[in-house]
This record gives structure tokens, sequence and C-alpha cells, in this order.
């Protein structure tokens, strides 16, 4: 790791000042990937600024329809929540799946939705029940916020402060996880809502996070995993690596979307 | 006998510094003024150095020195060897090109060091080191042993034309090549043992230290053989004369064999510790490091031919193996494919004719040597993947057509040297079969199927070479060294015991097993015992720990040592008790005059010998003795392993639902240990059937599986619960009867996993790792 400095705000607006003043400074929320990337010297922040214990992003709350997670909530927290258990159990359960017991611990919500990595769990969560994301300049829609690999609609200094997740009637969520890394995969988190079934899967496509639409209007006229026979995700946009090509990522979209249907049945 | 005796579940004793973190490692070591190494690697596979500038990272903060391959030649210091000679089939020596501890001219892999900083701190070191500035001309790689000696492959070192190191053979060619011609049925396999990284949780660490005034060297790194780093750095290397240099090796976490070779940062942290004035040096690898530069294992291409008569015997067995020894020839890396490989090619099984050809090459990729099991896992591959091959295709019985080969009586002499000393291969098989209820097998398939899944089961009777060895026998094959060992028993003088070894524990128990060795002779108790190794001051002469060597080997030496403490003690006590020194016996912490009441306590004895007022005319006084063991044999621990498996044709992934071990280790000294030795070796054998497996990008040379998140170790949750259990034939070839039982794991279970996996979904072959994409595009071109 190179060397840099740490700060540790306690409000929004210090540690917006905090990087209003230094540009190649880092929010570190989490850091169960900025962390592991500064010690490989492949990320140079000249500082750090922690928004893990920032009062604004903290919390739990069941508003009316909406489940509301504070952006700092570790996974853990929102793996062993009465409140999400109560409302959206396929969210505790995605919590449960993410990392292991250290990072679950460390790494947040906001962390990482903001980091967006193709195999994280929280997009799809975010994506599949059409969440709004709350920063500290204006609210986000799910379909306007992830925009590719890495790469969302948040602009320099923008903080991710909340997510607002709508209840829906029953959602479900399942993971193949990578052999070495066990980030997914695939992972599809279903989703049945008065508007409708929505898919989204993470993990598998070039572009991130998607929603697999044809599998959703599959499932809306009949939800049974047997819906989803004869159809498929176009394998020419999946990855492919040493640990699974295109056509075996695409093969595993179909057998998550399937049994978190499977789930809910 | 007793609580804590042999074959006594006696608590590891070491276990309470390890679980509470007050074991000490090398990099707990902080010596006075020392200073940091970080080394600069090659980021090419293949390249010529042109030019090194070390201008920027020498005016850096912090900075004490910048040290290049050039400066190493300078200083004559002599290259790393390869301690095995192997000779090709038209007798000439081994082609083994010149390894610089720091690269000069050419680099040959990726991580190859080409310049090393000295700094006041790790981290100026490290950040120095990005300023040394290298222009490199990028050459031609080839990582793929098959593809070393093709015509427009690079020529990696000058020494080796075509890449190739060595073309051996063992084995009778005319009489395989007649068996396959008169056979009534061959099975022709060819075989992939793929490459794997050890990856032991502590990462190789060396700290040199140079001390002016005495003109003395210390290194202290993670060794399972200090003497033999000693040695080699001494005699080749050049560092120092033996009496110039201590090697110590304190708690070492786990090596697997990568810690058995002597490595360029050991000589580099010695020799900067000089070239900037006595201040010791140390450098810490990190996990990147330990990927690019720990030497790998495995990584054979073998084709391989069995001849079967009308009755389905085996009358010949022809191999052709092509083994990657990777960009430099480590220390024993020559005999891994060679001597500790086609030995033991005629398995558990009654082989007329065998016939092996190896050729081994230098391809641009970390070196290959050793790894646990070390050229017998590859051969058990081999045979076990070819008996079940051959059941399938013949429309036997796996399990009967082993049974029919199997041998039977001994001592038998195989047609590869090996002279198999004791077994009883039917029972291991026997006793796998009833764990396993293999009658009910078709109906846990039915089972399987029911639910959409498939389910299969594969066997291995495996047989090892361990307790290496006769050192006439395997110096007339081209080692080295000797391979003996030897042994200290110091009892104090109030009868309590220092057992000084040349053997070294990173992992194995020894401070209990051995300490359990002495309290079986003499009663004293466990905690009366304190085992000392890993110090050259402190320790006489030693070969170390590989090989399963320790208990047939190292705990030999122990027997003899005690033979004579024992013999002395029954003197001491016979001329105080007035008795006749054939009557005296020693159990339970006393030494008793036979059939009377008399009786003194062992430490009693002890201080009547370190008194001397009261000795036999004409002895020493003291009691301490010393001996060397040179075994006359290497064992041979074998065993059934039966793997059942139930994979997801949705997804491929393949669920390990039973594991059944048997193996016969012979006499044995602590069960607890002995069964943790075999989960561990189970844990790498599975981690290389199902999880583990290097991949190099074939262009480049880069090393693509080069960090855990995309090199799979086997995490415990990939593991089934282990159902294992031993018989016993005595080993007729040490005092013990011990056989060894560190590898047998890592060496049995590979092809008992892949051929329960065949067996499931219905495929010939698959490569290992039989990762759940592989699993499930075999599935579906099957389909």
């Amino acid at each position: 790791m190179y060397e840099t400095s740490y700060h540790r705000p306690t409000s929004l607006s210090e540690a917006e000042a905090l990087m209003g003043a230094d540009v190649d400074a880092k929010f570190l929320a989490g850091g169960q990937t900025l962390l592991p990337t500064m010690k490989q010297r492949l990320a140079a922040p000249s500082a750090l600024i922690d928004l893990r214990h920032l009062p604004e992003l903290k919390g739990i709350s069941v508003e009316g329809d909406t489940l509301v997670i504070g952006a700092a909530t570790p996974h853990a927290a929102v793996q062993t929540s009465a409140e999400v258990k109560r409302t959206i159990p396929a969210i505790a359960k995605l919590a449960g799946l993410t990392g292991d017991p250290h990072v679950r611990h460390l790494g947040t919500i906001g962390g990482s939705v903001a980091n967006n990595d193709p195999a994280a769990d929280y997009p799809s969560a975010v994506l599949g029940l059409g969440a709004t994301i709350h920063t500290n300049r204006r609210t986000i829609a799910a379909e306007d916020y992830f925009q590719g690999m890495f790469t969302t609609a948040l602009e320099d200094g923008e903080i991710i402060v909340k997510i607002a997740f709508p209840i829906p009637l029953a959602a479900n969520y399942e993971k193949f996880r990578h052999p070495a890394s066990r980030y997914a995969m695939a992972g599809a988190f279903v989703a049945k809502t008065t508007g409708g079934v929505r898919v989204a899967v993470t993990g598998a496509a070039q572009g991130g996070v998607f929603r697999a639409t044809a599998f959703e209007d599959a499932l809306g006229a009949d939800f049974r995993p047997e819906a989803l026979d004869g159809l498929s995700v176009d394998a020419d946009d999946m990855l492919s690596d040493i640990h699974g090509d295109s056509a075996y990522r695409a093969n595993l979209v179909k057998v998550m979307v399937k049994r978190s249907v499977a789930g809910l049945l | 006998m007793g609580i804590e005796g042999i074959g006594a579940r006696v608590v590891r004793k070491e276990d309470r510094r390890f679980i509470t973190g007050k074991g000490r490692y090398t990099d707990d070591i902080v010596l006075k003024d020392t200073t940091y190494a970080a080394f600069v690697r090659s980021p090419h596979a293949h390249a010529r150095i042109l030019s090194i500038d070390t201008t920027a990272a020498k005016a850096a903060p912090g900075v004490i020195d910048v040290l290049t391959g050039a400066d190493l030649a300078g200083d004559r210091i002599g290259g790393l060897i390869c301690g095995w000679m192997i000779h090709s089939k038209d007798g000439s020596p081994m082609k083994a090109g010149a390894h610089p501890a720091i690269a000069h001219e050419i680099v040959r892999h990726v991580g190859d060091q080409v310049a090393v900083v000295i700094a006041e701190t790790k981290a100026q070191a490290r950040d120095a080191a990005e300023l040394v500035e290298i222009d490199y001309e990028v050459l031609t790689a080839v990582v793929d042993p098959a593809k070393a000696q093709d015509a427009d492959a690079p020529q990696i070192h000058p020494e080796a034309a075509g890449n190739l190191i060595y073309d051996w053979h063992i084995g009778d060619a005319a009489a395989t090549d007649a068996a396959l011609a008169a056979a009534a049925r061959t099975i022709k396999l060819d075989i992939v043992n793929n490459r794997l990284v050890p990856n032991p949780i502590e990462p190789r660490v060396a700290i040199g230290s140079y001390d002016e005034a005495e003109e003395h060297f210390t290194l202290y790194n993670t060794s399972q053989n200090p003497h033999v780093a000693r040695l080699v750095l001494s005699a080749f290397v050049g560092i120092a004369p033996e009496h110039k240099l201590r090697v110590v090796a304190p708690d070492v976490g786990g090596g697997f064999g990568s810690k058995i070779f002597i490595y360029p940062e050991e000589t580099v942290c010695l020799w900067a510790s000089k070239k900037i004035g006595g201040r010791p040096v140390k450098w810490t690898s990190d996990r990147t490091e330990a990927f690019l530069t720990d030497c790998h294992g495995r990584d054979h291409v073998t084709r391989a031919e069995m001849a079967f008569d009308a009755d389905n015997r085996i009358t010949g067995f022809k191999v052709h193996t092509i083994a990657n020894l990777g960009a430099y020839m480590s220390t024993f890396s020559s005999s891994v494919p060679t001597y500790l490989y086609a030995t033991l090619l005629s398995g558990q099984y009654a082989i007329p004719a065998i016939y092996a050809e190896v050729e081994a090459v230098y391809t641009n990729t970390v070196p290959v040597d050793a790894y646990r099991g070390a050229g017998r896992p590859e051969a058990t591959y081999l045979i076990e993947r070819m008996m079940e091959t051959a059941a399938r295709e013949l429309g036997v019985d796996p399990a009967d057509l082993r049974r029919k080969n199997f041998v039977k009586s001994f001592p038998h002499q195989t047609p590869v040297i090996m002279c198999y000393d004791a077994g009883d291969y039917e029972a291991t098989l026997d006793k796998a079969l009833a764990a396993i209820d293999y009658a009910g097998l078709p109906a846990r398939k039915a089972a399987s199927l029911a639910k959409g899944k498939r389910r299969g089961l594969g066997f291995s009777c495996y047989i090892e070479a361990c307790g290496i060895a006769p050192s006439q026998a395997v110096g007339s094959l081209g080692a080295g060294v000797g391979l003996w060992e030897s042994a200290e028993v110091r009892v104090n003088p109030v009868g309590t015991i220092e057992v000084l070894t040349g053997s070294h524990s990173h992992g194995q128990g020894h401070e209990t097993t051995f300490a359990q060795l002495v309290n079986d002779r003499l009663g004293i108790g466990v905690n009366n015992v304190q085992i000392v190794h890993g110090d050259t001051d402190k320790v006489q002469f030693g070969m170390g720990t590989y090989g399963s060597r320790s208990g047939a080997v190292g705990m030999s030496a122990i027997v003899k040592a005690l033979d004579k403490v024992e013999a002395k003690a029954k003197k001491i006590a016979a001329h105080l008790m007035e008795a006749s020194e054939a009557d005296i016996v020693i159990e339970g912490g006393e030494v008793k005059v036979a059939g009377t009441d008399k009786t003194m306590a062992f430490a009693h004895v002890a201080l009547a010998a370190y008194t001397g007022h009261n000795l036999p005319a004409g002895m020493e006084p003291g009691l301490k003795e010393s001996a060397f063991y040179d075994p006359t044999n290497f064992t041979f621990p074998s065993g059934t392993y039966i793997c059942e498996v139930e994979v997801d044709p949705d997804t491929g992934v393949v669920e390990i639902e039973r594991f059944v071990a048997v193996d016969d280790f012979g006499n044995v000294i602590n069960p607890m240990i002995v069964e943790g030795q075999v989960h561990g070796g189970l844990a790498q054998g599975i981690g290389q059937a199902l999880l583990e497996g290097v991949t190099y990008d074939m262009e480049s040379g880069q090393l693509l599986t080069g960090s855990f998140m995309d090199y799979t170790m086997p995490r415990a949750d990939d593991l089934p619960s282990f159902e294992v259990s031993t018989t016993v034939t005595v080993c007729p070839g040490n005092p013990l009867g011990m056989k060894g039982c560190g590898e047998a794991g890592a060496i049995g279970s590979p092809p008992a996993v892949i051929n329960a996996i065949t067996d499931a979904i219905g495929v010939r072959d698959i490569a290992m790792p039989a990762t759940p994409s592989k699993v499930w595009a075999a599935l579906h071109g099957a389909a």
C-alpha cells in the first residue's frame, strides 16, 4: 500500500468538504474492494474519507410500503435485521450470501452499490426491486443508476445516503458462487410486485447487472420454472473467462432464475 | 503403551502456542538495525534485459542500496543448484542451465527477480523498487510443456537444446512392446496432471545477517531442512564455509514440499547483509510473490498404454511423460518425475513388464519441484485412472479388476526398481468396500437419478514410497546427498530429556509424537521431553522433513540413540543396585531389577551419571547419545480410497457425498495426528481434482491464476466429512514398523474423485480440476 491519509468525518457536510478539498481522495465505505486494491498498489488515493460513521447514512427503517436502508449499513446488519426479514427477507438472504463474516461486518450496502462490481450481489436487489438511490444531491431510479460494469450515475463527490426498496409481494435471490472468489457467477433476484414480475441478474453479464425481460414476461404469464423452458439469455452478452465461458454463464443465469422462482412456489 | 506412549491419541503439545498466537515464525524475528528487501521482478515471461537504471531508486528516501545480477556476478556468488543428477537414455548428464539468484541478462518467467532494493523500511523498499528502470526486449515465451520442444519454441537456456533437460527412461522397452503386441486388449489413455501452487499459509521469509567481526553469517528462514540449506549455500553458492553460516528455521507454517528448496531470496539476503556492512536484511514474501516464486507442483503430460491378457491380467504398461520443470531447475526437481514417479508405476499390481520414458523440459514458468507426494500422485493418478478406464472398457467391475491384479506375496520386486516389503491390498480394499456399502450403489444411483442428479463412484488403490531413503541406493541413482537422519538424546541431570533431531516440524506434530516415543521407552511423560530442531547451531547435521520420512527415518534415529541411552543407564543402575545388567528393566520412569523390589527413579540414574561419584569403573560421566540411521529400503504405505459423488447436471456442481479412506501406514504413533495428516492430504488431493489448477496465458506467459480470486484453494465447505480408518501390516524395514502418512491423502485421492465423476456423467476423461463449468460442458457434449 502507498502512503495515504485517513479521515473519519462525523457528518455528511464534513465528508463533502473533505472531498471538495482533495480531488485525489476516495470515499471509504467498508473498503472490501478498495483496500485490497490499495494493498496491491493498484490504487493510490491521496486520502480516504470514511463514510461509515456518518449519522445520515445509518439505520434501517420501514416507511409505509418502502424498506429504507442507510448506505453505511454493513451486510451483517442487513442479514440479521428484523425489519428486513419481515418486509423483504430476500435482501436479508442476499446479504448473508455476500462474502464471508469478515466482509459482511465491514462491507456496506452503499459501498457495494457505489462500486457496482459486475459480480456484486446488491445491484441485483436494487434493480430487481426497482429501488431508489438517495444521494446527498438527488434521487436516482435503479434503471438510471446502473450504467455498466463499475459504472454508475454517481457524479464526482456524490454520496449514496440511503436506498429505498419498494416492498414486493414476494422475492427471492439465488446465487451461484464463483469457485475461487465466491462472488456471484450468476445471481438471480426475482420479485413479484403489483406491477409484475421483475428479474435482475448479477455476476454473469459483460455489462454488469441487467433485467432479464424475456424471463419477466414469461414468468408474468406463468410463474413457474417451466415457463422459462425454451427461453435463454444471449450468451454473447455474458462474461467469459477461465472459470466459465459465456455459454456456461448463460445457462447458470437460467438455472438460478428457475431456482429463485421455485423458491417462491 | 500407556496414555502417552505409542498408539495413544496424545493432544499436540505444540498447539498451545500455535492456537494462542505464541508461535515464533521467521517474520516474528526482528533483529536490531534490520533493513528490508524488496525485489524488482520481471513482468515478462521471457525477455532480454537491455539496461537497468537504479539512479532514481538509490536516491529515494530510506534506500541503502540497490543491487542487480551484475553486482552478484561481480562478487562471484554462485548460482543455485539442482542436487539430483539424472542421465538421459544416451548416458549424457542432464542439461542444467544457470540459475543465478538475481537474473542476469535474461529473465525467464514472470516474477523472476531482476534487482533488489534494501531500505530502512518495507514501504520505502517497495516504493523505491518501482523506481528501478529496466528496459526489456521481450522474447517469445513458451509455457506448455507439450510445446516446449517445438521447432518454433524459444530457446530458454543455451545449455539445453530444444529446451530438453533430459530424456530418461526406466524398465524394459522390448519386453513391454512385446506384451503390448501380444495383448488380448490394450487400453490407451492420455492424462494431464495439472500444475498446482502449494500455498502454505505462511509465505516464505528470509533474514540474512552478517557479523563482520566474526565473519559469520546467520540465515533465519522458512525451511523444511535447514542443514541442507546451509550445505548448499556453503558448498555451491559460496556464501561462507559451513562453520561460518548458521541457518535457523523456527516455527514454520506449512511447507508441503515448497520449503525444501533453496531459493534465490535467501542467497540475496545473506549476500546483501554483508554488502551493506552487516545490517540484517529481511524479506517477507507477500501472497502475490508466493504465487510467482514458490516452486509449483505436478504439471505432467502423459500418454500411456496398458496390455491385458484374455483373463484381464495386466501384462505390460508403457508410459511416456513430458514433465514441465519451469524456467530453472529447482533443488530436487529432476528427481520428481523420474525416481519419485516412474518407480511407482507398478502401483499395487503385479505387472511383468513396464517401460517409461520421461522428457523433462524448460518452459517460461515458475520452477516446478516436489509438492506433497512429489511424483507419486502423478504415478497414482495415471495408474488408477488407467485401471478404472480399463475396467469400464473391459466390462468388468473395477474392484474385481484391481483385486485380480494385486500383488499378493511379499517381498515383491517390481520391474521399476522398487521392492515392496509388506502390504495387504485386499484387506484395505475389502474394508473400504464394506464402509462404502458397495452393494448398495445401484440403489443410491437410482435415488439420485430420481431427483435429477447423477451419482458416481470411483476407486483409487494407491501405493507410495516413503521414508526416503537408503543413502547408497539413492546415491547410485544420482542423489547429491545421503538420505539418512540423525538424532541426539540428551538426558539432563534431573532426568528430563531433550531430543535433538535433524527432522523439521512445520505442522506434523513432531514435538508430540517424538516425545511419545521417548515416553514409550522410559515412561517419564511427554511433558518431560523437549524436541529441539531447526537450528544448525544446536542440532547435529540432519536431512530434514519431506517425503513422509520423519517417522520412518527420523524416529528410527531416535530409537537408535535411545537404545544407547538405555544401555548406559542400565549399566549405571546395575552398578548402583548391585544387580546384573541383564536383569535391569526400564518402565514407568523407574529403573528396576527384574524379579525383585529393587528400583530407582530414572532421574536418579541420570543424576548419578552426571555427578560421576559412583559409576562403573572406566565409564565416562554423562548420559547423552547420538545416532545416525540410514534406512534399508523405502517404506510402502498403501490404501484404498473410494469417492462417491453426486453431480448436478444443471450447473455441473460436484458434491462429494462420501469419501472413504482406508490406509495401511504400518504401526501408528498417534492416531489423531495421523488422521489429521490424512484429512489435510485429502483436502489437497480433492483440491487438485476439483478446484486447484494453474492457468498461464499461452502467448504472454502471464500467470492468470495469480491470486485467491482466481486460484481456488479448497475450503472446509468444499469437503465432506471424511471416513478414515486403517489396516496394519508392519513395515519390516525399520525398528518401529512405520511407513509414513504425510502424503497419502494427496496421492491417493485425485483419481478416486475423477473416477467417480466420469462414472457419474459417463465420459472417458475429464481434465483436472473438474470445475462446474467443465463438468457441465462435458455433460452437454456427451448428451
